[in-house]
């Protein structure tokens, strides 16, 4: 039973810690566009110019 | 958004600085709806080609909402230079007016996140500590340990519930301040004694606490409030968006004879403003100088063009259809038209009889029954002689397994799920309870002009002149920018263009042909006589006139029109196979509404209605026991719109008019009506269906506690059970309507 003692905070711990994380993401606005993150994964902007593939393009 | 009309386009020499804020250290900052962004190509397309402009320190799109943020330092960039930009780039952009961008700022959608995210990591760890309980309860666990577990419980529980149960304790002291009870009530109570028990309970070393139960609880009812919210938002945003894209701008005349496109809400009374052929009017006010058409059918339902010169009164939505005017401002709330169809539309918004939602009704019923069993229940255990503790802690327990997770669910739920299909089909939903108000309709009142029939004029069918002619002018009509020159263009898309022509801005074009001049335009443009002109106007009916000439011949009349909707005909065949009445009321004259009224097969067809005879026959409908669906797009409609029983406008309908309606609809079709409507009936079977759910649950849970036997694991199991089954069953309504 003694493990409780640190079993109990460090799980507390670790959910406050999402918590704070969740809470600094909606600070910083990323859920005000849902739609617009889920495409962006598909950018290549972070890619030299001779690697990326433009299928995400249109044209 | 292929609906949205194409008038609006900003000249390069437009000044769009009134769109602009200026932000600390010089920084210009604008927001911008864009038109056709769809994937994410388009989205780096535009970030990265806008990003390198000269200047711009921030470009940054919004896919969801469909909006651009740019930002450059100062003087270096200018708004016209980057709209042109972004048109380089394939997307047509439309400034926002800062005015309207204050629901940008979305505080109430962030405080609901946080709250449930609180509440959700509440709801976690105190369940992880409760299963232990529950667990060690039937078996090995010492009370010493069972104890702590409580207490750490009700540790994180306290202020988890102080916070994130604020919305309803708020919304719930505002009921009981009104003298009223809505679903709150009961909530709060809920939550705040199954909180306060447990903690009794905890101190008093009790088997069982409820904590769990108050704080998912809340994580439920906070769900579904978020899920409400954004389906709210993003038709707000949306609704902006369109309004944004019908550009609402007016150019104001400067003293030293330069102009100024400005936002409608720059513009005070007193100024002038300029309109340009083919314009639609922002402002109201009276005519300073100029002559001109004006096609006043989007206000009045009239489809013979009025005559506009100096002194004339002309209003927000009626199109300039002749020659540039100047138009001096006039303050809201002076004009005779206007000034009228709002008196009618406050007269109306204050007699509306305020329907009793659903949910409200349920809640209604729900918390005194509950709120009795529970008082009951503590009477009876008292009456049986078991001491008021243990009495009140099973009276409690009624209270906590009864609490309307699943009730508070079961409307919501299908309203989110009901309003994201309506959007698919292109319907705009103003509030959730218009979708029950739209269940119950039984009548359905059409306008005529713009919403049974199109919102720009059409070639005729029925002309008085031979093809050769029809296909001649059709090829001047493209150089022309008139509107019923545009019509005539639509017509002969594969005309050939004539080189050379020439446009007599309010008059008309010409052209050389092998040395004989072909002229397109008014009557008197086009030398035709006014005894003419009026023999031709009177054959002609609803249609208006445009002229055509070739060198000293006669002039020719061509006809240019309404349209109806492509499906008006099918659409209201539908409606009466569903058993609906169907009624057409019109400002328009009577003779002309008798005619469109045979093409689409009605019955009931009223002309010549002013906005006070259509409120009078829309609650003189009422009065007989019917449930009106008003349907029009005109100023004149605005009024009857607010009265009837739930209202909807095609979304080329003026600005007021789309205020006072419950739904607004996208494109040229007139089916979302009918969708509307089945989608609506199919809603509200489901949410009685839930409610039902609900109710039997309770019916099964409710002797349970009262006998006493409740824990905190059936509690929790009854709870989760319930809730998921009712937003399962919601989901049902994703398939309402066909398609």
């Amino acid at each position: 039973m003694n493990a409780l003692i640190y079993l109990i905070p460090a799980a507390l711990l670790l959910g406050l810690i999402g918590l704070g994380a969740f809470m600094w993401a909606l600070k910083q606005g990323q859920f005000e566009d849902l739609d617009g993150a889920a495409s962006r994964i598909l950018l290549d902007d972070d890619l030299p110019e001779d690697q990326r593939e433009h299928r995400g393009d249109p044209d | 958004m292929t609906a949205v009309p194409s008038s609006a386009s900003f000249s390069p020499a437009a000044d769009l600085d009134g769109f602009v804020t200026r932000l600390d250290g010089g920084t210009a900052h604008i927001d911008l709806a864009v038109e056709g962004l769809r994937c994410a190509g388009c989205m780096s397309k535009l970030e990265r080609g806008i990003g390198a402009l000269d200047g711009v320190t921030k470009a940054r799109v919004n896919l969801t909402s469909k909006r651009m943020a740019v930002e450059w330092a100062g003087a270096r960039q200018s708004p016209t230079a980057i709209i042109e930009a972004v048109s380089r780039l394939g997307f047509k952009a439309y400034p926002f007016d800062p005015g309207r961008l204050e629901a940008a700022a979305d505080r109430e959608g962030r405080d609901l996140l946080k709250a449930m995210a609180v509440a959700g990591f509440a709801a976690a760890n105190i369940m992880l500590l409760s299963v232990s309980v529950w667990s060690g309860n039937v078996t090995d666990i010492t009370p010493e340990t069972r104890d702590l577990f409580h207490l750490l419980s009700a540790l994180i529980a306290l202020p988890a519930v102080a916070y994130s149960g604020r919305t309803f304790f708020r919304s719930a002291i505002a009921a009981l301040r009104a003298r009223s009870l809505n679903m709150d009530v009961p909530i709060s109570l809920g939550v705040l004694l199954a909180v306060a028990m447990s903690l009794f309970q905890t101190l008093n070393h009790a088997h069982h606490a409820y904590f769990d139960s108050a704080v998912m609880l809340l994580f439920f009812l906070l769900i579904g409030r978020y899920l409400d919210h954004t389906m709210r938002r993003r038709t707000r945003d949306f609704a902006a968006n369109l309004a944004t894209l019908r550009a609402e701008t007016a150019t104001r005349l400067l003293d030293d004879g330069q102009t100024r496109t400005l936002p409608v809400s720059a513009i005070n009374a007193g100024d002038l403003v300029l309109v340009r052929p083919g314009e639609r009017l922002a402002v109201d006010g009276v005519v300073e100088s100029g002559t001109s058409e004006i096609d006043q059918s989007l206000v009045t339902g009239e489809t013979v063009y009025a005559r506009a010169e100096p002194g004339t009164s002309v209003f927000a939505g009626t199109l300039n259809q002749g020659g540039a005017l100047t138009v001096r401002v006039r303050a809201a709330g002076q004009g005779t038209l206007l000034d009228d169809v709002n008196r009618l539309l406050e007269k109306a918004f204050a007699v509306k009889n305020r329907y009793v939602a659903l949910a409200d009704r349920a809640a209604g019923i729900y918390a005194p029954v509950v709120h009795t069993l529970s008082a009951l229940t503590f009477i009876g255990w008292m009456l049986a002689g078991t001491g008021w503790e243990t009495s009140l802690v099973t009276a409690i327990a009624v209270l906590i397994i009864t609490c309307p997770c699943a009730l508070g669910l079961a409307v919501p739920a299908v309203q989110v799920v009901a309003t994201g299909r309506l959007f698919k089909a292109g319907i705009l939903l103003n509030g959730g309870d218009a979708l029950e108000r739209l269940a119950a309709v039984d009548t359905v009142v059409f306008d005529k002009t713009g919403t049974l029939t199109l919102p720009d004029a059409v070639m005729a069918q029925e002309q008085v002149v031979d093809h050769a002619t029809l296909e001649d002018a059709a090829r001047l009509a493209m150089s022309s920018s008139h509107p019923l020159a545009r019509a005539l263009a639509a017509a002969r898309p594969q005309a050939t263009p004539l080189e050379g022509a020439s446009e007599v801005t309010g008059s008309g074009v010409c052209v050389q042909v092998g040395g004989i001049e072909w002229r397109l335009g008014s009557a008197a443009y086009c030398g035709a006589s006014d005894t003419v002109r009026d023999t031709a106007q009177g054959a002609a009916g609803s249609a208006s006139l445009i002229w055509f000439r070739k060198a000293d011949g006669a002039p020719q009349p061509l006809r240019v029109g309404q349209a109806l909707r492509p499906d008006a005909v099918e659409t209201i065949a539908r409606l009466k196979s569903r058993g609906l009445a169907v009624e057409i009321l019109s400002g328009d004259r009577q003779d002309i509404v008798e005619q469109v009224a045979r093409e689409v097969d009605v019955e009931t067809s009223a002309g010549a209605m002013d906005p006070a005879a259509k409120i009078a026959h829309v609650e003189a409908l009422k009065a007989a026991g019917r449930k009106v669906l008003m349907v029009g797009d005109g100023l004149n409609d605005a009024p009857a719109l607010a009265a009837a029983n739930v209202s909807m406008s095609p979304v080329t309908a003026v600005h007021l008019s789309q205020a006072a309606a419950d739904a607004v609809f996208l494109g040229e079709r007139l089916s979302p009506v009918v969708t509307a409507i089945e989608v609506a009936r199919a809603a509200r079977a489901i949410m009685g269906q839930n409610l039902w759910l609900a109710a039997i649950y309770n019916a099964v849970a409710v002797p349970v506690a009262i006998a006493g036997f409740v824990t905190p694991l059936i509690a929790a199991l009854a709870m989760s059970g319930s809730s998921i089954l009712v937003t399962v069953n919601s989901l049902r309504t994703r398939f309402a309507g066909g398609r």
